[in-house]
């Protein structure tokens, strides 16, 4: 394997980092309102979703042909602003999963492959209009259908079962979770785990260790469906509290309302050929069920803040990503190795931060806010 | 740049349509559902009506489910 120089075994590795923080990202997307709801305890849900995750990455051969879809130049892209572009995803992953927001994996990724290639190869190899043809368009449309659509079959939901007895409303919508929330998982698994499939594919093409036109290898697609599938078992608590407590009260028929809007705006969209984030979409499916139930109070504040994550979420990952390219670019694998360590250092410091305040299995319904900091202790009188 | 206007239309009229169709229809069932343990309880006997309300009702939404399987999986098709 001479093919296979320190640089390119960065970036397969950094690749597998990135699809790790995605699954781990994501698991909220298809579980957190089932958790919410009690339709499935949180350990049974993260399990569900990853093995589905699993299975979805091994029955999808479909693999992505170009690394972004052609928002950047993929001739122009080399494994040194692949590995850039990656760090800066993965870095706003983890601090955007610190402060429990919802934000979207792919634009974490295009942010940061646009950052890279801006620097490494100059802004002609970005291609603007795809970015809003590919990004833009549908991060705003794709929440509002979700959301009006959950919205209707929220409010037709509860006007028709308004009457009947609701021991047997609820746990007959919770059994309807467990399979509108798996359908969720597994559409997530054929869609996101080839995105890493394709960049490592393509990667080994660039440099030589696969032939054009080939498909990735066995243990490509192995490895990739086992960090998703690994990200999304250990689940992204913090997230899913967020999402499953923090937006809205979440019920039993709004869940189910929820997941059916978000799975059909997935495969409807997937079979027409547009491209979009399942955060975006799970996000307005649940703000939608949240409105469609009358008197269900939703937390303004809360969507607002996800709002503006997802606004900032391309350019940050740039910042991040471009900022890496330049090191990886003037220092070569010196450079790549210091991008590397401070990336680890970084990630391993969030991970100790989020252990102030942790967010697991246990407490994830306990409350609606994810903090960082530890709650001050109640004042006791002081006596100067 | 060019936008899809058709198809952005499309997706917004079928993600909609099919959401409300499955949920209500579910909901149905679910009524179904609560017919059968009501009369279960008052009269000690089951509703042929709730019955057959609920098994129609879930086995559409089953037909959705195994559709919606077979657009996932591309091996299908």
């Amino acid at each position: 394997m001479d093919h296979i120089t320190f640089l390119v075994a960065v970036v397969i590795v950094t690749a597998l980092a990135f699809d790790f923080t995605n699954g781990f990202h994501d698991t909220a997307n298809a579980m957190a309102t089932s958790i919410a709801t009690g339709a499935l305890a949180p350990r049974t849900a993260v399990l569900i979703s990853g093995v589905l995750n699993v299975v979805g990455a091994f029955l999808s051969t479909e693999v992505a042909k170009t690394i972004s879809g052609g928002i950047v130049d993929d001739t122009l892209v080399t494994p040194g602003m692949i590995f850039a572009g990656l760090v800066g995803a993965i870095l706003w992953n983890l601090l955007t999963w610190l402060v429990g927001l919802p934000s979207s994996s792919s634009h974490a990724l295009f942010g940061g492959l646009i950052g890279a290639v801006w620097v490494g190869a100059g802004s002609h190899g970005v291609n603007f209009g795809k970015v809003v043809e590919k990004v833009l368009v549908p991060a705003v449309a794709s929440p509002v259908v979700a959301g009006l659509a959950a919205l209707l079959a929220t409010y037709l939901a509860y006007r028709l079962t308004d009457r009947a007895r609701k021991d047997t409303v609820t746990k007959g919508f919770r059994i309807g979770q467990i399979a509108s929330a798996s359908l969720v998982s597994l559409a997530h698994g054929t869609n996101d785990a080839q995105k890493t499939m394709g960049v490592i594919t393509l990667t080994l093409i660039s440099a030589g260790a696969l032939g054009h036109q080939a498909g990735p290898p066995l243990w490509v697609i192995a490895s990739a469906g086992l960090a998703i599938g690994l990200g999304t078992y250990l689940g992204g608590w913090r997230i899913i509290r967020t999402m499953g407590k923090g937006l809205t009260e979440i019920q039993s028929p709004q869940g189910f309302a929820a997941e059916t809007a978000s799975t059909a705006v997935i495969l409807t969209s997937a079979h027409l050929g547009f491209a979009l984030s399942t955060t975006q979409v799970a996000s307005g499916s649940i703000l939608g069920a949240g409105l469609g139930r009358r008197l269900a109070e939703v937390r303004w504040g809360v969507a607002g803040r996800m709002a503006v994550a997802w606004l900032i979420t391309l350019p940050a990952a740039a910042l991040v990503g471009g900022l890496a390219a330049s090191v990886v670019q003037s220092g070569g694998d010196l450079g790549t190795a210091v991008v590397a360590l401070v990336g680890a250092a970084l990630a391993a410091g969030i991970v100790v931060v989020s252990r102030r305040n942790p967010v697991h299995a246990h407490n994830v319904n306990d409350a609606h806010k994810v903090t960082i900091r530890t709650e001050p202790p109640a004042k006791v009188g002081t006596a100067a | 740049m060019q936008l899809d206007w058709t198809a952005l239309g499309q997706v917004t009229a079928v993600s909609i349509g099919v959401t409300v169709a499955v949920v209500v229809v579910f909901a149905l069932g679910v009524l179904g559902l609560a017919q059968l343990e009501g009369a279960r309880e008052q009269h000690g006997r089951t509703s042929a009506l709730g019955v057959t309300q609920a098994t129609l009702c879930f086995l559409a939404c089953a037909a959705v489910v195994a559709y919606g399987i077979f657009l996932i999986v591309p091996q299908f098709h």
